[in-house]
């Protein structure tokens, strides 16, 4: 039965809503967090696995020093300050994927804490969104429900897969976010997008929503508006929900209206929300409940025993501050003004995850509407066919800046350089060796021009004379025939002139 | 046909014949596994036997030896191993019926160790379920019995190596111990045991109790076997993270340099809440034993130790802190028995309830009795006033014992109250039984390395009794040192170990 809801504006009129989000970030370490075993998303089930993440009697975990510098460096991008030392912890629960029954995490003494993140809307709008903590946790292994629907109810049995068991990852928990109103759910889905644009810049992990590299959970709670005058922030906070694992940027947003609308439709009847987890359903946009507060766990957190703790030198906080990339919003809007992108083709250049490429590719010479051209139109093309990114195609931003400069140079055209691009991306050699070895270069020679002009203007007599006449377009059929001749090569600029001059009139 | 009988010899004797060729180490091996046929029935030391890899490892070290190849001190020289250590190819249940049938697919460091170091392992010997218990009768298998009087408990939860070594089934045996169960089973067999310091000895694949209190130990006969088994075990582990990185302590010289019987400038401390000697820490002493400990000082003392007095008030809430720091990590440690994985499986209609109903039926009475324990002090709204308190008493410990090794180079205390009780005496009286650590436990709340040898027989009931020795962390060595020293002096007296005085148990057909 679907519950009762407003629409997401009218939700919004009524009430002012209160709103947080954990985003859990999968780190792309080569081995999972505290055991040697590979960290590789989509093996045979059970072939990642060791005593360690099976939680076999016995065994016990050291920590990856890896996963560590990346949750430092992502801290250190989302402005935390980072502790000098930092305890493990374990929550305790009783879970068939949980291999141990309990989960080694941080809890009162996270790694990375009171941190703060501009989030740039689309208009330009920058909201700061506080930033409570980021900690490090392993990921449970996964179930499969055979039988029935695929979940836990009516299947006939389960399956678990520990290849997961592990993983490492960095839980990124906001403050209560105040004040956005009917913004709320835009702002909510730009804070994900930017984690997850940082999280590929920082190299950490692929930041893929859709292999779940990037989960987020969604707190929404609304509260009345306070009166015309007076302090909103006096108003204190309604029940919340907890919407767990909405996967995509879609998702956030649909997820928020859904909740905002339910919640006021409760409110509105005067009957109370109540503090629970839901599910979110892709399919029909809606959540569903979960736990109730009432029902949930108390995970007994203490101190994880086999493990010291996480004491980061204040030297390599600091090496690795170094090493933090500008904030992704930031740095489209500086190199929009840099490169003198408008609006739409910066948009574009973004959603085509594009800006690495043509920063390199400007770096190494070339204009940036030059870059943008080859890698937002031929590359873009290729890339499509060829099923990968951009930066996996096999020819690199200097090569494409290299070919940019031939054709500026005017030893080959645009046609030539498009031949040459198909060379390079064979395996070929660079672009310049390519142009030498297929012979691709413009006919800058006159003498041979002159030759193929009068060898042209021969065989159509009567061109000659329209030209003559004063009807100079009439040389474009010149032109044509002298390019064929020379397979494309020539200078079509340069044939024009020399058939002008042979006809004896001024260009 | 040898005529010597070699189970009456101490390691370090069979160590040296085997390189003489004196005897081989399938003959000691052998020798062995007979007479675990002949008197474990009712001994029940242990719960597993592996003659054929036993004799496997022995066979090879011969042949080695024939050829010429260097070898390792105790090459050759079979050892049991508490059932709390996993051991690759070898049924392992750390004497819990949960554990069942398990037969786990890797090995832990210290038996990694002792197949490097070449020994044979015999079997694997019986304790209390996870190691929780002082008598061996929380066994899921059956309580083992004391080879000094049958009817007694053989200490715990390590009574099953203890009572091999005084059976003489084993010359050598490995132990855990996380509130006295190394030392405290030493002492009512008459033997030795030491706890290392906390992160001497890897615990990697040492099936954990209270990972914060945990620490595998070497127990023997002598103190010397016992360092050399020290030697074997110990040493940096990557593999635990909580593993010192340091070299092993240079036990083996230390307890040759202690058998020279000179104490010349070593401060001894004597534990005045542990010593039973004074107003303050009389209570539940036995006379024997008390007399037996003040002997022991006469005789550090006439090798000229000087014996100081030296105060732990804290150790008054040692009891107490550790019955909350212990049920809280073994209630977490004991959730992976979940049926998931391995062990037991008791199959219901959901998950949940076959969670439920395989660790209802797998654990035993004390192991449940903890783990609900725990599960409370841990719980929401409990934490601060139990686990909490209990991390700041165990902080005062340490402090104390900082304090008391400012004035003495070692500490030393009866390692019990009392002689071995009679089995079922203290069952249902779980503090009366908790009561029986009470010296032992400090030294694992500090992290620190005590040793147990014995002292002599008490004259009351005959029975042995134990003297312990606690030194600071890192400086393990100086239990060897000093240890030594104290058995050189009694085994004079005795003309010969303590335990060749153990009555003769019965051989089987």
């Amino acid at each position: 039965m679907t519950a009762a809801r407003v629409s997401y504006d009218e939700a919004m009129e009524d009430f002012d809503p209160v709103f947080g989000i954990e985003v859990h970030v999968e780190l792309n370490t080569k081995t999972k967090m505290f055991c040697g075993c590979a960290n590789e998303f989509g093996a045979e089930p059970n072939t990642q696995v060791c005593p360690v993440c099976l939680g076999l009697p016995g065994s016990m975990p050291v920590t990856n020093e890896k996963a560590v510098e990346s949750a430092i460096r992502l801290g250190l991008a989302l402005g935390c300050s980072i502790r000098e030392s930092s305890r493990f912890a374990r929550k305790n629960y009783f879970y068939p994927d949980l291999a141990k029954d309990y989960q080694i995490s941080q809890y009162d003494e996270p790694t990375c804490y009171e941190g703060s993140l501009d989030v740039v809307l689309d208009d330009g709008t920058v909201v700061e969104i506080g930033i409570e903590r980021a900690h490090m946790e392993e990921d449970a292994g996964k179930n499969t429900h055979v039988g029935g629907s695929g979940g836990i109810q009516g299947a006939s049995h389960s399956l678990v897969d520990y290849n997961r068991g592990g993983v490492p990852l960095v839980e990124i928990v906001t403050k209560p976010i105040t004040g956005m109103g009917e913004r709320t759910a835009e702002v909510a889905r730009a804070y994900v997008a930017t984690i997850r644009d940082i999280v590929r810049a920082l190299g950490i992990s692929d930041g893929r929503m859709d292999q779940g590299s990037v989960r987020a959970d969604v707190n929404l709670s609304l509260r009345a508006k306070a009166p015309a005058g007076e302090d909103q922030d006096a108003v204190p906070f309604g029940k919340r929900s907890e919407t767990k694992n909405v996967n995509s940027l879609r998702a956030i947003e649909r997820a928020i209206h859904f909740e905002a609308g339910r919640q006021a439709a409760l409110l509105s009847d005067g009957k109370p929300v109540v503090q629970e987890t839901r599910h979110w359903h892709e399919d029909t946009e809606e959540t569903t409940p979960g736990r109730s507060k009432e029902e949930a766990e108390d995970y007994r957190y203490f101190p994880e025993p086999d493990l010291l703790p996480v004491e980061p030198s204040r030297e390599w906080v600091e090496e690795l501050r170094g090493t933090i990339p500008e904030h992704p919003a930031k740095q489209r809007a500086r190199l929009k003004d840099e490169w003198g992108f408008s609006d739409l083709e910066m948009r574009d250049v973004v959603a085509a995850d594009a800006v690495p490429v043509l920063i390199a590719t400007v770096e190494a010479g070339a204009t940036p509407q030059a870059a943008r051209k080859w890698w937002m139109g031929e590359l873009a093309r290729v890339a499509n066919d060829q099923g990968v990114s951009l930066d996996e195609l096999s020819v690199t931003p200097a090569e494409v800046a290299e070919l940019q400069s031939l054709v500026d140079s005017g030893r080959i055209n645009d046609k030539l350089a498009r031949q040459a691009l198909q060379g390079v991306l064979a395996g070929e050699g660079s672009p310049t060796a390519v142009v030498e070895a297929r012979g691709l270069e413009v006919v800058s020679d006159d003498s041979a021009l002159e030759k193929a002009v009068d060898e042209a203007l021969a065989a159509q007599p009567d061109v000659l004379q329209k030209i003559q006449d004063g009807k100079v377009q009439a040389a474009g059929a010149i032109v044509g025939a002298v390019m064929k001749a020379t397979r494309g090569q020539a200078d079509a600029g340069r044939v024009r002139e020399i058939i002008l001059q042979r006809a004896g009139v001024e260009g | 046909m040898t005529t010597v009988d070699w189970t009456r010899k101490t390691a370090a004797q069979m160590a040296a014949a085997l390189k003489a060729g004196e005897v081989t180490s399938v003959e000691l091996t052998q020798a062995h596994l007979d007479r675990i046929a002949a008197v474990d029935g009712p001994v029940h030391a242990f719960l597993h036997l592996d003659p054929e890899g036993a004799l496997e490892t022995a066979r090879k070290v011969d042949e080695d030896r024939a050829a010429g190849v260097e070898l390792p001190a105790l090459a050759g020289v079979p050892v049991a191993v508490k059932d709390v250590l996993v051991t690759e190819g070898l049924p392992t249940t750390a004497g819990s019926r949960i554990l069942e049938g398990w037969i786990p697919p890797y090995d832990s460091t210290v038996s990694a160790n002792l197949k490097a170091a070449r020994m044979p392992i015999l079997g694997k010997t019986n304790m209390d379920e996870f190691a929780m218990g002082s008598s061996t009768e929380h066994s899921g298998y059956g309580p083992t019995h004391n080879p000094w009087d049958l009817d007694r408990i053989p200490g715990g939860s390590g009574g099953g190596s203890a009572a091999a070594l005084a059976a003489f089934e084993a010359p050598l045996a490995i132990g855990s111990d996380t509130g006295g169960s190394i030392r405290q089973p030493a002492s009512v067999t008459a033997t030795v045991g030491v706890k290392p310091t906390y992160g001497g000895v890897s615990r990697y694949g040492a099936i954990a109790l209270a990972s914060s209190l945990d620490q595998l130990g070497p127990c023997g006969r002598t103190v010397l076997d016992t360092a050399m088994l020290h030697e074997v075990m110990g040493g940096h582990d990557e593999k635990d993270a909580t593993s010192l990185d340091e070299p092993v302590p240079a036990c083996v010289d230390a307890a040759m340099q202690g058998a020279t019987k000179d104490l010349t400038g070593v401060k001894v401390g004597v534990i005045k809440e542990l010593s039973g000697s004074s107003d303050d820490g009389g209570e539940g002493y036995q006379a024997g034993v008390k007399q037996r400990f003040e002997e022991s000082l006469e005789r550090l003392k006439a090798m000229g130790a000087e014996i100081v007095e030296v105060s732990c008030p804290s150790f008054e809430y040692a009891l107490a802190a550790y019955y909350l720091i212990l049920p809280s990590e073994a209630s977490s440690n004991l959730a992976k028995f979940d049926s998931v994985r391995f062990g037991l499986r008791v199959e219901k209609d959901t998950v949940e309830k076959t969670m439920l109903a395989t660790r209802a039926e797998g654990f035993g009475d004390e192991a449940k009795r903890r783990i609900i324990l725990g599960t409370y002090a841990l719980s929401a709204g409990y934490y601060d006033a139990y686990y909490g308190s209990a991390q700041k008493v165990r902080t005062l410990i340490q402090r104390d014992f900082a304090a008391a090794f400012e004035q003495a180079d070692v500490l030393v205390s009866p390692t019990t109250p009392t002689t071995p009780f009679k089995l079922g005496e203290r069952l249902d009286d779980p503090l009366a039984m908790y009561l029986n650590d009470v010296a032992t436990i400090p030294a694992n709340l500090a992290g620190i390395p005590g040793m147990s040898l014995p002292s002599g027989l008490a004259p009351e009931d005959g029975l042995p009794v134990g003297f312990q020795i606690l030194a600071p962390a890192h400086e393990d060595a100086r239990l060897y040192r000093v240890g030594a020293a104290l058995e050189a002096s009694l085994t004079e007296e005795w003309g010969g170990a303590l335990s060749a005085q153990a009555p003769e148990l019965e051989v089987a057909g």
